[in-house]
């Protein structure tokens, strides 16, 4: 891919080998009271800055509800953005509809936390396969159910779940399907909602295989979302930790699972489970409940439960610190 | 001599499919006792809901088939019980079910709220207690109001102890307004309220990250140890498995393999499939890699031992007789004619 023709490109995209730039990013919920009256304003994506390179697997880990799924449908279009910027391929993509643009849509994709969603439940699974192919590509018929096919068997599926309607499969086996659906169509960034959960290793394997051979074959790039610390440990090239809408620490991978700096990223790689261990169950506890996210405190989000917390904390929200080679961590106290 | 809460024994079940019939479930024998915590693993496809859900009398009445065997729950066979009594008494009362997709869970067009203090109405466990049922209160739509009260009371504090924050917005919230580990919450929170004997938990981890995993492990681990109640837990996640069962099932392709106490499962699994699904555990190591082979369609599925295409140690016989249990120790059994010779096998590394 080139980026010589976008004259009218913004500042991001002057470092070639980014492909998503995100800036100051934001996506608020209203809080409605019983009588449906907005009494305030939920923060699940606060002020995120991010870029992703051209190529890598950029993990997204962080605490259900921390926002992590709104960022991923907030760059997909599925929510408009409250505030901020989204640059794609060089192109301003920030109040695009989802509808609008479909050359530049297909080739960023998102597949869906929940494996049902992006099944028609009274589709067989051949026709949900068919169908983006048939609204995003050119091709005839026999070329795409020969694609269809190939994308199927990659997955690990038989032929024979064309066939079949959604609710006729397992749970892993709509997972595979939602996948492939979205595979099929090349994009070139896949923001990936917890892709792997449901997954037995052994399918999880296949899957993650071909998720690095076509990063390969196509020079694809990944938003890997997921809160399965092993597997992002083994295939992203960076992770990102979200708390509350927010970053608190981002950094490459074997640095941030090495040498965690943020007090919330060192308590979450605490809580893995290791087989043959000691039991995470028996002595681990993340003190404190998660605070209310339509209610944030004041200062740093993470105070509440921190177990280095100081008086200072509570005024000023802290800032990403680049003080460290591959690694930024949003705490003033971080060593 | 440990009496069981639950015996399945000699199970087949099928699907009528337009491609044929799926032989889903082939001869399982499986049991749980009170307070016990039985993990089942297997690969995806190979059978797991389906078992939870002819345990629970919930497979889909028309294409499903209940081919031989029995369901025992407290000593009497479910599968022979009128369906009224199955969904008065059993079904979310003594026995409740976490499923898999708590996305389709809910309907979308009620708050959560309505849709938990709706099933309250019908399983709350005050629903047997004389005094909200005499007591003088007023009605509304069928629910006394001071059972009401009562309830959710219960509720919110429930949401408490599966850590969602605010659980009073959590009931004015659609469900599409919930992130999917808040929601997958939500129904561990409902498989509780009615206070049942035995739980099925179908992957109820998989949307939540790791310390919300771990306090809900620990609230599972200490409902079982203190209330005595039965948990069986469908999963794929291995290290889940490890963390809170007390024993391990393995399935392939519809039929039980092994059945052993964690820790035998663990160090010194003795079918040839346990041995390779634990040693296809992703590891930095090692990297990832599954076992070769794939599964098989379970419309023609293989003869005798359905691994035994697959399997290394695999012999003539294995492709003719499914192999009968063979004890390997107190409680340790395994399904196998050339089970894995001990001592060689380290789980993880
Ligand atoms: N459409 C919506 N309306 C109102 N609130 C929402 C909506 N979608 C999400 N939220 C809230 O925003 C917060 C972030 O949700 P999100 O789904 O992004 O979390 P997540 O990090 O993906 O969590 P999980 O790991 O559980 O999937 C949550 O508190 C959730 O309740
Ligand atoms: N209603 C149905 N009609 C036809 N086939 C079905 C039906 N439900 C399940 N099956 C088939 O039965 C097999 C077992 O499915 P089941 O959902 O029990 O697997 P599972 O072990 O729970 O898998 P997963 O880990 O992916 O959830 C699968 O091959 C599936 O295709
Ligand atoms: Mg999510
Ligand atoms: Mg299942």
């Amino acid at each position: 891919m080139t980026t010589e023709t976008q004259d009218t490109a913004t500042e991001n995209t002057a470092k070639e080998d980014t492909v998503l730039s995100i800036a100051g990013l934001r996506k608020y919920f209203p809080v409605r009271n019983a009588w449906k009256r907005r009494i305030g304003w939920l923060k699940a994506v606060d002020d995120i800055s991010l870029e992703v390179r051209r190529g890598e697997v950029l993990g997204i880990v962080g605490e259900s509800g921390c926002g992590k799924s709104t960022l991923g449908k907030t760059l997909m279009g599925i929510h408009p953005p409250s505030g901020g910027q989204i640059v794609f391929e060089g192109n301003d993509i920030t109040n695009m509809k989802p509808g609008a643009s479909r050359g530049l849509r297909s080739s960023l994709q998102y597949s869906y936390q929940d494996p049902g969603a992006s099944l028609d439940p009274r589709w067989k699974i051949g026709r949900s396969l068919h169908e983006p192919l048939e609204i995003h590509t050119q091709l005839s018929r026999e070329e795409r159910d020969k694609r269809v096919r190939s994308i199927l068997k990659s997955v690990g599926l038989p032929e024979g779940h064309l066939d079949h309607y959604p609710h006729e499969i397992s749970g892993g086996q709509q997972r595979r399907v939602g996948l492939a659906r979205i595979l099929t169509l090349h994009p070139s960034v896949i923001i990936l909602d917890e892709p792997t959960s449901g997954l037995d290793v052994s399918v999880q394997a296949t899957i993650l295989n071909l998720f690095s051979d076509l990063r390969q074959e196509f020079n694809l790039t990944y938003l890997f979302i997921s809160h399965d610390l092993s597997v992002v440990r083994m295939i992203c090239d960076r992770i990102a930790v979200m708390y509350l809408g927010k970053i608190v620490e981002i950094g490459d991978t074997e640095t941030v699972f090495s040498n965690p700096r943020h007090p919330y990223t060192q308590s979450l790689l605490a809580a893995v489970p290791i087989i043959g261990g000691r039991r995470v169950t028996d002595n681990f506890w993340l003190q404190g409940e998660p605070p209310n996210p339509g209610d944030l405190p004041s200062g740093c989000r993470f105070r509440t439960r921190c177990p280095n917390v100081r008086p200072e904390c509570a005024d000023k929200e802290p800032e990403l610190r680049s003080d460290w080679e591959g690694q930024e961590v949003a705490c003033p106290y971080a060593e | 001599m440990i009496s069981n809460l639950l015996r399945v024994h000699d199970l087949r079940v099928s699907f009528a499919t337009e491609a044929g019939i799926a032989h889903v479930l082939d001869r399982v024998d499986f049991t749980i006792a009170k307070g016990e915590i039985v993990g089942l693993v297997g690969e995806s496809g190979c059978g797991k809901t389906t078992l939870a859900r002819t345990i629970l009398g919930v497979l889909p009445e028309n294409s499903a088939r209940i081919d031989s065997g029995v369901v025992e729950f407290e000593g009497e066979n479910l599968l022979d019980k009128p369906s009224e009594e199955l969904s008065d008494k059993i079904r979310g009362r003594a026995i409740t079910f976490i499923p898999q997709d708590p996305f389709s869970s809910f309907n979308p067009v009620f708050t959560i709220g309505t849709q938990i203090m709706e099933l309250m109405k019908w399983k709350s466990p005050a629903r047997d207690d004389p005094y909200y049922a005499n007591s003088a209160s007023r009605f509304w739509n069928g629910y006394p109001s001071t059972r009401y009260e009562a309830d959710k009371g219960r509720v919110l504090e429930l949401l408490r102890e599966v850590q969602l924050p605010e659980p009073e917005a959590i009931l004015a919230k659609y469900p599409h307004e919930v992130s999917g580990g808040q929601r997958q919450r939500l129904m561990i929170a409902m498989a509780l309220l009615p206070e049942p004997k035995m739980i099925i938990a179908d992957e109820p981890t998989t949307a939540l990250d790791v310390t919300i995993q771990a306090q809900i492990l620990h609230l599972l681990r200490t409902l079982a140890r203190e209330r005595d109640v039965a948990v069986l837990f469908t999963t794929h996640d291995l290290g889940t498995t490890y963390e809170i069962c007390d024993r391990v099932t393995v399935m392939y392709a519809g039929q039980e393999m092994e059945t052993a106490p964690s820790d035998g499962f663990f160090n010194t699994p003795s079918h040839p499939y346990t041995r390779d699904l634990l040693q296809s555990l992703p590891s930095r190591e090692h990297g990832i890699k599954g076992i070769p082979g794939d599964i098989p369609a379970l419309i023609s599925p293989p003869g005798g031992c359905r691994f035994h295409p697959r399997c290394t140690a695999a012999s003539e016989r294995c492709s003719v007789e499914r192999p009968d249990h063979t004890q390997i120790s107190e409680r340790h059994n395994v399904r196998c004619f050339h089970p894995v010779a001990h001592k060689s096998v380290g789980a993880a590394s």
